[in-house]
């Protein structure tokens, strides 16, 4: 077992140690077929729910999306996101760090789709403390527009605001899960705004079923 | 009993687990037996819920003995991390606010860990005041520095509640093994293991009688089936079974049947309690479908023993006056 690999398993332990990161399954499996999960984003600690409630063969193949800028500051935060969680780094802004002013910031993604990795995205872009979930961003109607093959999965994680509320940086121990729900995809000629909105309901409907 | 007599200590305890595993395993053989032949729809789903109860009692007795194999150190360690586990689960259910973080904090990583060292040190009179006397006062402050004057105590309240319940009052079970008597040294285990059965003789003999006898139940909104002549079935349970098990206790056979009364009692009006407080937090059956998340049956199952265990410990004090 390599260093990456330990790190990796250690990290699950401690997030289920401290959130039980329960993975529920309604209307889909957990199956090693290339996919995109999108879910609600509230906290820095859903990436990692998300992959401890994934089985352990699934991990390797599903890489989280990472802002380059901030999570190759440092070299420690570098090997975390490289090496453990085998991150695609992608530019905030068009044209900032060293990335060409003309890549489209969706390009990595769509580079890691071409190669058969599943990803984790969250549609809301930011961090979100309210309620409901953030209007969805219209980068999942350009992958699922590129990849009309790969299922899209919704997931609602709950609770996990409560674990670690922003500023905080210890983590205190309550119970997360992470609902996974029936596949979604493109219809032929569904517009944007319509399908995004479809996307971000099929992740609230899943909040009823936890 | 002569011959039983004649053991060593450890002799007696290790014989004590291979009854109970024997015990263990004759059922699940015999349940394994019958789940072979075909059922209805209804047989099945009593079955299954008998094999969920068969496997806890199971993980119940296999915890048990690792926490007598282990010692101090390894018992300790053991009774802390179920306790972490339920208070996880408590803290789950109740409703805290962003304010609470910090004191939520101090109760996982420093109250719970500390009270379980002061139980490993042997240290009783220090355990039995630092979560009454010192964590009951450093909470509040702890939140009240927080700035945020929304429902105080009810948060504070809720908070050292959880704490009480689920740290102060589990860890009297490690306390019991490590508890030095007249006469009675290194038999700790003997205690735990009486305390524990004659808890779940108390809830088998209330779950039974309020099937047979059908009362009236003395707060429906809470408890469907707790009624006082069940309640009092259990109670009878209890002391008989106090009674039957008088010969690994250090105590008198009158005493024996009084504390069985005694604890199997308090391990079930802990159960109702906690019924109550998941009634509250809306999880709609005990066992069985996940209502909402973080109810996973741990806290149901272990709140008999954490509302039984310190009021055991301390009759069993009272008793040999120290």
């Amino acid at each position: 077992m390599t260093l990456p690999e330990a790190a990796g398993l250690g990290l699950a332990f401690i997030a289920r140690l401290i959130t039980g990161a329960q993975g529920h399954w309604h209307g889909s499996t957990p199956k090693a077929e290339q996919r995109i999960y999108f879910a609600n984003h509230q906290s820095h600690f859903d990436w990692v729910l998300i992959w401890a409630a994934l089985p352990h063969d699934l991990r390797a193949a599903t890489r989280p999306i990472a802002a380059r800028d901030y999570w190759t500051k440092t070299p420690f935060k570098h090997w975390l996101t490289r090496e453990v969680f085998n991150a695609v780094y992608v530019a905030r802004q068009r044209g900032s760090d060293g990335a060409a002013a003309d890549e489209d910031p969706l390009e990595p993604l769509m580079e890691a789709l071409r190669h058969g990795d599943s990803l984790v995205i969250f549609p809301e872009g930011t961090r979100g403390n309210a309620a409901d979930p953030a209007p969805f961003k219209s980068g999942l109607y350009a992958l699922a527009q590129a990849f009309p093959e790969v299922p899209l999965v919704p997931a609602w994680i709950d609770n996990v605001q409560r674990v670690m509320p922003k500023g905080e940086v210890v983590p205190v121990p309550i119970l997360c899960t992470v609902v996974f729900g029936p596949p979604i995809a493109l219809a032929p000629a569904e517009e944007r705004r319509a399908f995004l909105d479809r996307a971000r309901s099929a992740v609230i409907a899943l909040r009823d079923v936890a | 009993m002569a011959d039983l007599r004649a053991l060593s200590v450890s002799q007696q305890v290790g014989l004590l687990f291979v009854v109970l595993f024997g015990l263990l395993g004759i059922v699940t053989i015999v349940a394994f037996g019958k789940s072979l032949r075909d059922l209805t729809a209804e047989q099945t789903a009593l079955r299954e819920r008998f094999a969920r109860e068969l496997r806890a009692l199971w993980t119940a007795a296999v915890v048990f003995w690792i926490a007598w194999v282990s010692g101090p150190i390894g018992s300790t360690l053991l009774f802390g991390f179920v306790s972490f586990l339920t208070l996880r689960e408590l803290v789950s259910l109740t409703h805290t606010r962003r304010a609470d973080h910090r004191s939520l904090l101090l109760a996982f990583f420093v109250v719970l860990p500390l009270q379980y060292v002061l139980v490993g040190m042997r240290l009783i009179n220090a355990f039995t005041v630092f979560i009454p006397v010192y964590v009951f006062f450093a909470i509040p402050v702890i939140s009240a520095l927080a700035n945020d004057p929304f429902r105080f105590l009810e948060r504070t309240a809720k908070i050292q509640w959880g704490v009480t319940v689920t740290v102060y009052g589990l860890s009297h079970a490690p306390a019991l093994l490590l508890l030095d008597l007249p006469r009675y040294r290194e038999r700790g285990a003997f205690l735990v293991f009486f305390l524990v059965f004659v808890v779940v003789a108390a809830q088998v003999g209330e779950e039974i009688a309020s099937r047979r006898l059908r009362r009236r139940p003395v707060a429906r909104a809470i408890s469907r089936s707790f009624s006082w002549p069940a309640f009092g079935v259990g109670v009878g349970v209890a002391a008989l079974v106090g009674l039957l098990l008088d010969w690994i206790t250090p105590f008198a056979p009158l005493a024996s049947i009084a504390m069985g009364a005694i604890a199997g009692a308090a391990g079930m009006l802990g159960q109702f309690v906690m019924q109550a407080l998941k009634r509250d937090a809306g999880v709609r059956s005990a066992t069985g479908a996940l209502s909402v998340t973080g109810a996973v049956g741990l806290l149901d199952r272990l709140a008999p023993l954490c509302f039984a265990a310190p009021v055991f410990f301390h009759a069993v004090r009272g008793y040999f006056g120290i």
